[in-house]
């Protein structure tokens, strides 16, 4: 009888180079994505031991993290960025890598990027020297983020040692209630599995409400993979995949096309295959979610209120979430609904495609932000925003009162000048709600498009399905 | 990258579970370009607090860092590691640790070990009380010591990373070894995958 295995496996041995006893796999990359943040010092040391780019044709660089979102023609007022992009210019040119530029109209967050051409397909083998890579495994890739050191290895070798992951389920069932998105659902898993729940694993999302996710959703729920800790997260490729990769600029044609989705139709994790861990939950019964602490795993539905420490049962639990409330201000037992907040940020990895805008939009269509709030939308690439205009969605956003930006990471980290004053609260869709992550003290709520739309209009979170 | 045998100092109670990243080394300091230099910026806005470990004087130049659960969860920085490293810590010890930071230490030479939450527990009181106390950690034995006493445990690690820290070797040039496995790989490898090249014409498709 054949050995039943998962997705996870059959792309791990698809790409074992060398496989030794004792010694991690060696694995090939298929698509190295690079950034002017995570890579100078990997090219400064390839120039220090005169390695060449082994393989510049699986290697695609943009510029996304220190960007400006406003006034691009002008002078950057930033001389250390304006560095770091001049650094990532001038290594590409030299290593022979193309750069989508910050005037190139491909420009934009790398994870969506190289979706949106087509680029991220299944079965391959996807690095980049950033978390959230995660998010090419919505095409049921095996996608992860690494560090600098790792950054040059691929460089030098297109290949990198890795020891074999634990693989994990992770089964939605059920389907989305109204006003209920994606986000909810990773930010859900998220607070069930804890910030740590998948280290040293990889997940494969499955089960009824992932498979009727659009693939713009499903990378949304991969984004934030990192946050649980595990190594990459997957959906199996199935006709959602094919229909949104069919006619692609770098996806394959013809006859190409026939055989590739015959290989990828061969990736899904066979039946009664075994997962080494696995997680079901009740997809119906999940709500619109907001964090109300400073980890992406404290989260709460809208309806209710912000937990304490007597809620915690260890003494950890209960110092990290006294920490947490202090951090952001906020009192146990407070509704979740009476939050107000200072700035809105629609945008990043998570949440910056089109379906992200076109659903903030709807909720903003003839409506004015609160007076006390600032808001402002950044898409996730250049072709997210030529679309976007082209259906009038900048305008709904402006005439809202929301700024309408040039695409990058902006106030998803803050490396730019978009960020969160000490003190600021935001509801942001995006994935991170670290201590400072958006500013030096500022606080942020991690929320999905819809919910920040609605809470811009309020002033204050609201619960979308009442509205 | 130096070799390490041992390791011996005092060490800092970081006392704080799911240390990110971001507090490690915060984003304004990803814009340098250099890949030194990173100490004065590690922990910035925590060290701001006056009662934050590192500002007592009792722990500078402490070899070891004992932390919590999940420490280095988040962003994939490796300049987190470049500040760990240039205020001179050399290990640190924890519950657990998220995968990427320490692959990142595993590459940068900085030893990652993993003790039972009650071991750290203990070590974390001793080195709040005893801020002297030194702690002995041998790498080819796998044992981390207290000094002038009883305590000691074993810990594991990944055999490669322990061969390729004790004898301070530099990962790429062992993969380079492996050049005739990876033509090998690369000849046989699917003509139907994507590559980057149409990336460089100045035409755009999407949809
Ligand atoms: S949008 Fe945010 S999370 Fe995504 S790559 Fe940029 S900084 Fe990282």
């Amino acid at each position: 009888m054949d050995v039943k295995k998962t997705i996870i496996e059959k792309i791990w041995e698809q790409h074992i180079v060398r496989s030794h006893t004792g010694e991690p796999d060696l694995l090939y990359i298929d698509l190295h994505l690079v950034h002017e943040v995570t890579s100078p010092q990997a090219f400064e040391a390839l120039r220090l031991t005169d390695r060449p780019v082994r393989r510049p044709d699986l290697t695609l660089a943009t510029v996304d993290h220190n960007v400006p979102t406003q006034g691009r023609d002008l002078p950057n007022p930033d001389p250390l960025s304006t560095k770091q992009i001049e650094t990532m210019q001038k290594n590409a040119a030299e290593f022979g890598i193309p750069l989508w530029d910050i005037f190139d109209t491909r420009q934009g967050v790398v994870h969506i990027i190289a979706p949106e051409h087509g680029l991220t397909q299944p079965g391959m083998t996807i690095v980049c020297g950033d978390s959230h890579t995660s998010t090419h495994g919505a095409f049921g890739s095996l996608a992860f983020g690494i560090g600098t050191s790792e950054v040059e290895h691929v460089l030098a070798t297109q290949t990198l040692p890795q020891v074999p992951p634990e693989t994990m389920s992770v089964e939605v069932t059920g389907s989305l209630s109204p006003g209920v998105t994606s986000k909810d659902v990773i930010l859900a898993i998220i607070r069930r599995m804890g910030v740590d729940g998948g280290v040293g694993r990889v997940i494969e999302y499955r089960g009824e409400l992932i498979e009727s996710l659009s693939m713009e959703a499903r990378m949304t729920v991969c984004n934030m993979t990192i946050e649980a800790g595990a190594r990459a997260g997957l959906i199996a490729p199935d006709e959602v995949t094919f229909e949104y990769l069919k006619g692609r600029s770098m996806a394959p044609q013809g006859e190409a096309w026939d055989a590739a989705v015959k290989d990828w139709s061969s990736l899904k994790t066979d039946n009664g295959a075994e997962f080494d861990h696995s997680i079901v939950l009740n997809g119906s019964e999940i709500e619109p979610h907001v964090t109300w602490g400073t980890t992406p795993a404290q989260s709460v539905p809208i309806s209710g209120r912000v937990p304490g420490p007597e809620d915690f049962t260890t003494a950890a639990g209960k110092e990290t979430a006294e920490r947490a409330l202090t951090y952001m201000d906020l009192e146990s037992g407070q509704r979740i609904e009476d939050i107000n907040i200072d700035r809105v940020f629609i945008g990043s990895c998570t949440n910056g495609r089109i379906e992200d805008l076109r659903e903030a939009a709807s909720v903003l269509k003839g409506k004015r932000i609160s007076e006390t709030v600032k808001a402002m939308v950044v898409p996730g690439s250049g072709p997210v925003k030529i679309q976007a205009e082209a259906e009038g969605l900048d305008s709904i956003f402006k005439n809202a009162g929301f700024e309408w930006r040039d695409p990058g990471c902006s106030m998803c980290l803050g490396m730019n000048p978009d960020i969160l004053l000490p003190g600021e609260r935001s509801a942001s869709t995006s994935n991170r709600n670290f201590e400072g992550r958006q500013g030096a003290g500022g606080r942020t709520h991690l929320v999905s498009p819809t919910m920040a739309a609605a809470a811009a209009v309020a002033g204050h979170f609201v619960d979308i399905r009442e509205i | 990258m130096k070799t390490i045998e041992s390791i011996q100092g005092k060490t800092i109670p970081l006392n704080r579970a799911d240390v990110d990243t971001d507090q490690i080394m915060p984003k304004q300091f990803l814009k340098r370009i250099e890949r030194s230099g990173y100490g004065p910026f590690a922990f910035y806005e925590w060290r701001k607090e006056e009662s934050f470990v590192l500002n007592d004087s009792n722990y500078t130049g402490a070899p070891i860092m004992l932390a919590q659960q999940n420490f280095g969860c988040g962003s994939s920085r490796e300049h987190a590691v470049w500040g760990l490293e240039d205020i001179g810590v050399q290990a640190i010890l924890a519950p657990s640790f998220a995968d990427i930071f320490r692959n990142n230490c595993s590459k940068v030479g900085l030893l990652t070990i993993v003790l039972d939450q009650s071991d750290i527990d203990y070590l974390m009181s001793r080195a709040e009380e005893l801020p002297d106390s030194q702690v002995r950690i041998d790498l080819s034995s796998q044992t981390v010591k207290l000094e002038g006493s009883d305590w000691q445990r074993s810990f594991e690690i990944d055999p490669f990373v322990k061969h390729r820290l004790l004898n301070g070797l530099d990962d790429i040039g062992i993969t380079m070894q492996y050049e005739d496995e990876i033509s090998n790989y690369e000849s046989s490898r699917s003509s139907k995958k994507p590559d980057t090249s149409s990336a460089f014409e100045d035409t755009m498709k999407v949809g």
